[in-house]
């Protein structure tokens, strides 16, 4: 979608993809290009296949129809261009998922040290270059516990840029998250968007949206109903469902 | 003097109940005492070495046993059920003198004492450790793997460092049990001769004739054992959890 000219190359190829839980079928032929250094924010209700739509591009969901492309890696279950994709492409969860055993530091370290091979020396260099990023360096031998919920998503965050990906993918980062802190994490992520990450957001934050996205893509039902720069969609929404569902989040 | 003032107040307090009881046999004042009770102690270390030894093993074989228990595929599955539930209902004494006494027929290699016990006892524990292991595993949250996938961790790694050290953590009080009941069990070797403290505690039955007290004394023995067990793991527990805090 969206093919101009002046783009550069889809570093993200979703070609009329499907994916099924069981019966319910959870995407509908799905079809979407994201760009190097673009930032796309994905939105719709609960249950139409925004969160299935990221899973499916790091294949934490295998699609069952359909072709997934991400840095030029068509995705199957070949283990080894999986961790070519995945170490490519980082994720953020909405509920953290640090690994709790772990102090924050080694959260952000194992990744560098067993994948990429890096020494312990350089991989706590590199840990403490992406805390400070974050904003918590004095945090670096806590344990996830210790911390509040959004310091842990700044944590996840920085643990994923830890492995320096191409593609960031934030799966409703702030959902879980006291109104107090999502504004720490959307900062941090505003930032992040100023680097020219390329980064595919799902998210309910209508005020980030239209502060860091280039691309809004508004799903339901398994489908993609709405594309557009955020201006234009927000101002004018083509579809009546997402007239209605703007209305809905906004309206309080 | 030690030695009296630790052991009279358990015979008193065992003289109490009725019955005649001849604490003479393990009276650590007499020559004859004192060396029966130290020969029913030495048998400690054999059973130390058995349990310990067959534990090490058990747990290993049985973490080998859980993975598969946890894979997708059902091949691998049947595997796992399939070795838990042959292994689980052979009764462990069976096994010891299957081990013992019929292994060599079917192999040709004939296995000591210590290498039969060590090997019935892993082997029947290990079906029970899988279960421990895989129940472990299983009760990790799925976010974990997401996150170690997210990561690009391979398959060893995400277990090595994300999700095993967190279902060990959790199952250590049942890995404890284990322990515990491995030391008993291990009692049951000495029906193929190993010296370790039930079959110590025979032999001096035969030879002194006062069944009563020496296997009296032999509960005992267990239950210091045991009771150092369960202070050990505990104490692990605790620390393993202050680190997490």
């Amino acid at each position: 979608m969206n093919d101009t000219p002046s783009k550069p190359e889809a570093v993200i190829s979703m070609r009329k993809v499907s994916k099924f839980f069981g019966a319910f079928q959870a995407l509908k032929d799905v079809s979407i290009d994201v760009h190097l250094g673009e930032r796309v924010v994905v939105c719709g209700p609960s249950g139409s296949g925004k969160s299935t739509l990221i899973r499916c591009i790091n294949r934490l969901e295998a699609h069952e129809k359909g072709e997934i492309v991400v840095d030029g890696i068509t995705l199957t279950s070949d283990p080894e261009s999986l961790e070519k994709i995945r170490g490519n492409v980082g994720m953020v969860f909405q509920q953290f998922n640090l690994f709790p055993h772990l102090t924050v530091l080694e959260n952000l370290t194992l990744g560098p040290r067993r994948v990429l091979g890096l020494s312990e020396e350089d991989a706590k260099s590199r840990a403490m270059t992406y805390l400070e990023r974050v904003q918590i360096p004095d945090q670096a031998n806590k344990f996830p516990r210790q911390l509040s919920g959004g310091q842990q998503q700044r944590v996840a965050i920085a643990r994923s840029l830890c492995m320096e990906p191409r593609i960031l993918l934030f799966d409703e980062p702030t959902s879980a998250l006291d109104p107090e802190m999502i504004a720490e994490v959307l900062d941090v992520m505003t930032e992040l968007a100023s680097t020219g990450m390329t980064m595919i957001v799902v998210t309910h934050e209508m005020g980030f949206a239209r502060k860091v996205a280039d691309t809004m893509v508004f799903m339901d039902q398994g489908e993609i109903v709405e594309v557009g720069p955020p201006e234009e969609v927000f101002t004018a929404p083509k579809s009546q469902r997402f007239a209605k569902f703007l209305k809905q989040i906004l309206n309080h | 003097m030690k030695r009296l003032a630790i052991f009279a107040p358990v015979f008193l307090l065992l003289s109490g109940c009725s019955g005649n009881w001849g604490w003479y046999v393990v009276d650590p004042t007499t020559a004859n005492g004192w060396s029966n009770l130290q020969f029913m102690v030495t048998g400690a270390y054999y059973t130390i070495l058995l349990s310990v030894t067959a534990i090490t093993i058990s747990i290993i074989v049985g973490l080998l046993v859980a993975l598969p228990g946890i894979s997708e595929k059902r091949g691998w599955r049947a595997f796992n059920r399939g070795y838990v539930e042959v292994v689980r209902a052979v009764p462990i004494l069976v096994l010891i003198l299957w081990v013992y006494y019929g292994l060599p027929t079917l192999t040709g290699i004939t296995l000591s004492v210590f290498w039969a016990g060590v090997l019935a006892l892993a082997l029947s524990d290990s079906a029970f450790q899988a279960e421990i292991f895989r129940a472990g595993i299983q009760s990790i949250d799925k976010g974990q793997y997401e996150a170690a996938q997210s990561v690009s961790l391979n398959y060893r790694d995400t277990m090595r460092y994300v999700i095993l050290p967190q279902a060990i953590r959790r199952i250590l009080p049942a890995l404890g049990n284990q322990l515990v009941y491995m030391l008993k069990m291990s009692s049951l070797v000495s029906v193929i001769g190993m010296q370790e403290l039930t079959r110590k505690a025979n032999v001096l039955v035969v030879v002194e004739y006062r069944p009563l007290e020496i296997y009296t004394i032999l509960v005992l023995e267990y239950l210091v054992l045991i009771l150092i067990v369960s202070a050990g793991v505990r104490w692990l527990e605790r620390r393993m959890s202050s680190s997490e805090a």
